[in-house]
């Protein structure tokens, strides 16, 4: 028996079948236009005849028709998270479009959380806006910043952001450190909201800057709090939904 | 009295109530019957009734009229501020067209600062009232309550009666213990109504000018919810009970009350403005005093204005009790500082002092905000 989880993200929309131990296996597509579209797509990739459960979640999770269930990304996050480290006590999630942070009791349940508003500051399009401009692939992101010495980005916007980088590199300064500039002002600004919820144990971080470890590293060291991660961190979501699917079949 | 309409009927006639007075408020300015206008629960409703004028809240509550006030008024002000004085501008209101005077608080900054600008172009009135509840502020609301009469009394050419104000005092004493008997049936597990049903009557309540037949009318309601609720108690299933507080909440800002409920929850109980907050205290009508009960009455509301605000956590400790709920969730306007700054101490008095999950919620008159406040709240519940 199998559940299936799918994560429908603004970005990316994720899948994962969960045989009750392990995932095995997984899936990522970028969200169309259509995102109704591109989660109906991936369920078709992966679903067969031994999925029993499927479990939506995202932000596009009511798009599913053959969902039996939609969760929130919160309460799935938290579960994947949990299940990929059962040693942490907190999630922080940097999204396409928002940015999470979620604290677990000793159970390994969500007892708070909150979400940023609003705006693009703080998320994962921010990064992408900024690698846009500097003309560089976010993929080759922590070889990119290695050796180099960070700018003060001060905008909070977006769009503000983006003119400040621009007249940077008008200046002509060297783009590694604007990169690193953007990263420490992004984690530094992810770690102020992330302290709103007293986090004390451990923290996974999850979502798709969750792959680089200069994301997790200048976390860790804005919040002094030891910063976990996986190979399957990007998933966190679509697993969360795909156990939270596995245990309403074995209740 | 008793009522005749089936109760969805009557939530969608409370409902609208705002724009279905305006014709009433109309024909009562033919008699020339006198309007006062009011922003907040501080104005002390007794004292313009006992010269047989009508009360009623200025139109707040929506994001069309923003632009307009943006003009005048910087962006990040609190929409219920910019909202009201674009209303006031634009005319788009008809009972700001209506109100022969228009009656404000030194309450938040944003709001006193506005009236400056709204007494270019309407007649206002701003009554001073303290920032604390001490004796010493107690004693100056008292002066600005008679003041208020007074100021009356010269515009209007008129006299205001110690003997109508001791009346209009039990009146509005029967329409709060009204509304009261009528929200308290939320207490019941499950809900016998919806809290968007429950808050149509609250809000649209305030729109209703006969408040003699207003308390009837509410009492009748009650009488009737609580007898379909003994026929069939499971009309609602059961789900987690949500306290609601913070900001006042009407019109744009129901989009919380629907996102909650949508998404498993139920809303129980409303301590904000038009709520438990304007209903739970009465005026002492004993008081030989009658201005000072008036007074101490309406100073005693707990809003996040108060400093220390230790009745708004009074308050909310014994409705927290009494309507058995599961969590509290807090509505804040953007850029309302008083009640932003103050989420933080509600948050520790239900966290710590109730053992209860607390979540704030920062929205405006916006639609931008639905799927991510779902989210927020389908989260929350799921946590329950």
């Amino acid at each position: 028996m199998l559940t299936l989880g799918i994560d429908s993200g603004s970005t990316t929309t994720k899948a994962v079948l969960f045989d009750g131990k392990e995932i095995v296996q997984t899936q990522i597509l970028p969200t169309s236009a259509n995102p109704k579209e591109s989660i109906t797509h991936l369920y078709h990739l992966l679903y067969n005849d031994d999925v029993a459960y499927t479990v939506s979640t995202g932000y596009g999770r009511s798009l599913l028709d053959q969902a039996d269930k939609q969760i929130t990304e919160i309460t799935c996050h938290a579960r994947g998270a949990a299940f990929l480290n059962p040693d942490i006590r907190a999630v922080i999630d940097i999204g396409g479009q928002d940015c999470k942070a979620i604290l677990l009791d000793n159970g390994l349940n969500v007892v708070d959380f909150i979400m940023n508003d609003k705006c693009a500051a703080g998320t994962g399009r921010f990064i992408e806006v900024m690698m846009r401009i500097l003309e560089e692939d976010i993929k080759n992101i922590d070889l990119f910043v290695q050796g180099h010495h960070p700018v003060n980005i001060t905008s909070m916007c977006t769009v503000f952001a983006e003119s400040e980088i621009v007249s940077l590199l008008a200046k002509g300064v060297d783009k590694g450190d604007i990169a690193l500039g953007i990263i420490n002002s992004i984690c530094r600004r992810t770690s102020f909201f992330a302290q709103k919820l007293h986090l004390s144990g451990d923290i996974f971080f999850s979502g798709g800057l969750a792959q680089f470890e200069i994301f997790r590293s200048s976390l860790e060291e804005y919040l002094k709090i030891p910063i976990y991660t996986s190979p399957l961190s990007q998933y966190a979501g679509a697993i969360g939904a795909a156990v939270i699917g596995y245990n309403k079949v074995n209740r | 009295m008793e009522i005749k309409k089936e109760l969805p009927e009557i939530f969608e006639e409370f409902g609208d109530m705002r724009k279905k007075s305006f014709m009433q408020a109309y024909e009562l300015k033919q008699k020339n019957i006198p309007f006062i206008g009011t922003f907040c629960t501080y104005f002390p409703q007794e004292i313009a009734m006992a010269m047989g004028a009508c009360v009623v809240g200025l139109c707040s509550t929506s994001d069309e009229t923003i632009p307009e006030a943006e003009k005048d008024l910087p962006r990040n002000l609190c929409p219920l501020i910019k909202s009201s004085y674009g209303f006031a501008k634009t005319d788009k209101c008809p009972y700001f067209y209506f109100s022969d005077l228009i009656v404000g608080e030194t309450t938040c900054d944003g709001k006193k600062k506005m009236y400056e600008y709204l007494g270019e172009f309407k007649s206002v009135y701003t009554m001073e009232l303290p920032n604390t509840q001490s004796p010493i502020a107690l004693e100056l609301w008292k002066k600005e309550v008679i003041k208020l009469k007074e100021k009356l009394e010269s515009q209007f050419e008129t006299t205001i009666t110690e003997e109508e104000v001791r009346k209009q005092v039990k009146i509005m004493n029967k329409v709060r213990r009204a509304l009261k008997e009528f929200y308290s049936l939320a207490k019941s597990e499950p809900v016998p109504m919806l809290g968007q049903d429950l808050f149509k009557i609250l809000y649209g309540s305030t729109y209703k000018f006969n408040k003699e037949s207003l308390s009837e009318e509410i009492h009748a309601l009650a009488q009737k919810i609580r007898e379909e609720y003994q026929e069939n108690p499971n009309k609602y299933p059961k789900a987690p009970r949500i306290l609601m507080t913070g900001c006042p909440i009407g019109g744009a800002s129901e989009k919380c009350i629907t996102a909650i409920e949508n998404n498993g929850g139920h809303v129980v109980c409303f301590e904000n403005c038009s709520g438990a907050k304007a209903c739970d205290r009465e005026v002492d009508e004993n008081n030989p005093d009658i201005y000072a009960a008036i007074a101490e009455r309406y100073l005693s509301i707990g809003c996040s204005v108060m400093t220390p605000n230790s009745n708004r956590l009074e308050l909310l400790d014994r409705l927290i009790d009494e309507y058995k709920v599961d969590a509290v969730v807090e509505i804040t306007l953007q850029a309302c500082h008083t009640y932003n700054v103050e989420s933080l101490s509600i948050k520790r008095f239900v966290n710590e002092k109730k053992g209860l999950p607390y979540m704030a919620v920062e929205t405006d008159y916006s639609t931008a905000d639905i799927g991510q406040l779902n989210t927020r709240m389908a989260a929350f519940i799921e946590m329950l």
